[in-house]
């Protein structure tokens, strides 16, 4: 019997399976004499019966699959229950993130708020503020549609330089999910929006009553009152039963357990607003409103969480590319640092403000490669190197780093996060 | 938005003609708010003072008010304790490598510390404090900042006549105009460049977590063998002696004394029915239990140790860590400045002896 779990899928347990010694060995088709033991020999599975039905009413990834979990960086932040943790992008493919897998972050703790303690309030500039059940949103018409959200801090780490070791952790605060949901716009109607209506403020049940104010325009463009992703409800990390969705902005304007929209003509300056989520400049003075999350890429195999273990030849280079602000277009890729690019090839539907998924497919020589990919978006922006993200914005910005990534690819296979000339 | 408008305006019940999108048509769900509920969830205080209720604070009060509910994790002068946030100092960093953004130095409104603190705070108690309270704690977080002097009470009259330093240093998002040259570039695609040097590394840094993947598959076989079980099970009958010993002789005075000391790690800590982890573990049973023993809670590594060596949380050594916690375990992540007066100590240690 084979057991493919633990150690040999991680990284670490890669490295120490001593793959560094030539990277030649082939997993599948180890050729013996007489044959794969695997084929010519009957294997317990085929021979006995597996679980019926209903062993587990609602299902998980099998236990070979249990290292592709969300995991957090410890050192970031004081506590966990006000902390964000990061989607194993590396380990996923195509573009939709499972719930289970997909990050949290958290201002005060994940609550439990059931659908019938569920209330939502629309107040402010409207002719009759109105409060609704979980019921009431379900008569509402409503529409699905494939969103990312990204944290605005996401790779925020590497802004001073290369840091955290894998692209779950350079870029997994971002997750793509299918959300359904009713246009806030449709709620806000409902309560008929008066003269005067610029802003909406929006705010959820937990304890941080996290708080954000958003323009009108966009409230009224293609903001949703979510309370479905990848067809499912909500999970409660994500802010079950009902959260903000808000297409291309950042993150933290996601309100989660989504508890009252008001309408006001001006914004509230809340904590999130302007201590936090404000792009420090190199001169000490600093950006506000920086709401949306700029075209960038990242490969997420081969990475460092991902080496390549098979050795030279045939070789997929995939990653993920988004824009807050429309589609991509193009990705290109290089493998020598960026002397020369070519190309990627995209790949499924191309949607707005979505993840899109790309592959390079190359004949790999087993040398050294630095690789990088480079997104361009519908509005004709063109992912900016690190560098000239810095020579901007300085060194302190903390969000919205959405600079290139490099990842040296060594000969044995293995990959680091690095920074390049 | 004029054409928004436009459409709301006729909602009128005659519109059902398909005269354009049905979407202006309201559905008639939901049921107004009553002022009541509006009162209690629109709070939201804006920069102009919108939002501000009566009352007023002293800087003395809230000394008192955020030593008892901010203090834990912001320090006493609101510099901030391990990992949590600096309230005070960093006046002039922003431009340095290493800028510390506090109220102070950072934030460009007051009403964003009063709608703050007053929403969203004591973390782990949101929204107990009263509106006299709030204005005390940030009259006292202005005082950290030397922002103002140690007699000045905050209240609404006066609150818009206070000048943040920073105010005046942010900018609405300009990248369409500072970052234009990222638009409409035709990259290079074919020598780009003579050659390449790495620069920096991330493995030289080390930062990066540990796979648990990797520990959890080590892990698993020795669970199973139910090796862990009997471990705890040994231990356990052993710490509960000295507790039964402490139970004899709690003094009911004592203990109510010690329920008001409690307050202080009531941010972290719960005790009683139902409690659950917080930033801290459940404190039921814990005197006279194995250091690190609480199920279900991730402790650090220095008490996970303590534990494993044998330390048990008698009434002389909770006093003894109490008295300085950082000190008295190297490592441990409980932020608490501590309990100085051994009363103090001998009252929590008191009531926390109740919950078995």
């Amino acid at each position: 019997m084979t057991d493919q779990s633990g150690p040999s899928t991680t990284r670490r347990g890669f490295m120490k399976a001593g793959l560094a010694a030539g990277g030649a060995v082939a997993a599948g088709g180890a050729a013996h004499a007489a044959g794969d033991p695997l084929i010519t020999e009957v294997q317990e599975w085929a021979q006995m019966t597996g679980e019926g039905v209903d062993a587990t009413p609602y299902g998980l990834p099998i236990r070979f699959e249990d290292d592709v979990i969300r995991r957090n960086v410890p050192w970031l932040t004081a506590d966990p229950i006000s902390s964000i943790n990061f989607t194993p992008i590396h380990a996923l493919d195509g573009t939709i993130t499972p719930q289970g897998c997909a990050f949290e972050r958290h201002h005060s703790g994940a609550i439990e708020l059931s659908k019938g303690d569920y209330r939502l309030m629309i107040n402010g500039l409207v002719d009759t503020p109105l409060v609704f059940t979980y019921e009431d949103l379900e008569r509402f018409p409503r529409e699905s549609h494939v969103y990312f959200c990204e944290c605005a801090a996401n790779s925020g780490m590497e802004w001073a330089g290369a840091q955290l070791n894998g692209a779950q952790f350079t870029h997994g605060m971002i997750h793509n999910m299918e959300y359904t949901g009713i246009p806030l716009r449709t709620i806000l109607e409902e309560a008929g929006i008066q003269t005067g209506a610029k802003w909406v403020y929006v705010e959820g049940a937990d304890a941080s009553s996290n708080g954000r104010s958003i323009p009108l325009e966009k409230a009224l463009d293609d903001v949703l009152v979510a309370f479905k992703a990848n067809g499912e409800a909500l999970r409660k990390e994500h802010g079950y039963p009902v959260r903000l969705v808000v297409p291309g902005w950042e993150g933290n304007m996601w309100v989660k357990w989504l508890r009252r929209v008001e309408v006001t003509d001006a914004p509230v300056e809340s904590r999130e607003e302007t201590s936090k989520y404000t792009d420090t400049l190199e001169d000490g003075s600093a950006r506000k409103w920086t709401w949306e999350m700029d075209a960038k890429s990242v490969i997420t195999s081969p990475s460092p969480q991902m080496p390549i273990k098979h050795g030279p030849g045939p070789l997929v280079i995939t990653g993920l590319a988004w824009s807050g602000r429309g589609t991509i277009t193009r990705v290109d890729v290089t493998t020598d640092g960026g002397k020369t690019w070519q190309q990627a090839r995209m790949d499924g539907l191309s949607l707005n403000k979505a993840l899109h998924r790309f592959y390079l497919e190359i004949e790999w020589d087993g040398s050294e490669m630095l690789l990088q990919a480079r997104a361009h978006d519908s509005t004709g922006y063109v992912q900016p190197t690190k560098e000239q993200l810095r020579e901007v914005r300085g060194l302190n910005s903390v969000y919205h780093n959405n600079g290139i990534q490099t990842w040296w690819v060594k000969a044995n296979g293995e990959a680091e996060n690095v920074e390049i000339s | 938005m004029s054409k928004f408008r436009k459409l709301v305006i006729c909602t009128a019940l005659g519109s059902a003609l398909a005269a354009g999108p049905a979407l202006a048509e309201k559905l008639g769900l939901g049921r107004p708010a009553t002022p009541d509920e509006i009162a209690a969830w629109n709070v939201d205080v804006r920069p102009d003072g919108t939002g501000l209720p009566e009352g007023s604070g002293s800087v003395e009060d809230g000394e008192m008010v955020f030593s008892e509910n901010c203090a834990v994790c912001h320090g006493e002068f609101a510099e901030g304790a391990g990992n949590w946030p600096k309230l005070a100092g960093g006046m002039g960093t922003l431009a340095d490598e290493d800028p510390l953004k506090t109220v102070g130095s950072y934030w460009p409104y007051l009403s964003t510390t009063w709608d703050y603190v007053h929403r969203s705070m004591p973390f782990g108690n949101a929204q107990s404090l009263s509106a006299d309270e709030v204005y005390a704690i940030v009259a006292y977080i202005l005082y950290s900042n030397d922002l103002v002097d140690d007699d000045f009470v905050l209240s609404k009259e006066n609150f818009l006549d206070v000048e943040m330093p920073n105010a005046g240093n942010f900018i609405i998002d300009d990248r369409l105009e500072s970052e234009a040259h990222f638009w409409n570039a035709e990259p290079c695609m074919e020598n780009c460049k003579e050659s390449v040097e790495i620069t920096m590394r991330a493995a030289v840094l080390d930062v990066t977590p540990e796979e648990e993947g990797e520990e959890e598959a080590a892990a698993e076989p020795a669970a199973a063998e139910e090796a862990a079980p009997v471990e705890t099970a040994a231990a356990e009958p052993a710490a509960e002696e000295p507790a039964a010993e402490e139970m004899a002789a709690v003094d009911p005075e004592l203990v109510e004394k010690g329920e008001k000391v409690f307050k202080k790690c009531k941010a972290c800590h719960q005790v009683g029915e139902g409690a659950k982890h917080r930033t801290g573990p459940i404190l039921n049973g814990v005197v006279g239990r194995a250091a690190g023993s609480a199920e279900g809670f991730k402790y650090s590594g220095a008490i996970e140790d303590a534990g494993a060596g044998g330390l048990v949380w008698t009434a002389d050594a909770l006093a003894e860590f109490l008295s300085n916690p950082k000190g008295y375990l190297k490592g441990n992540k409980m932020s608490f400045a501590g309990l100085k007066k051994e009363d103090d100590q001998k009252a929590v240690i008191a009531y926390l002896s109740t919950f078995k």
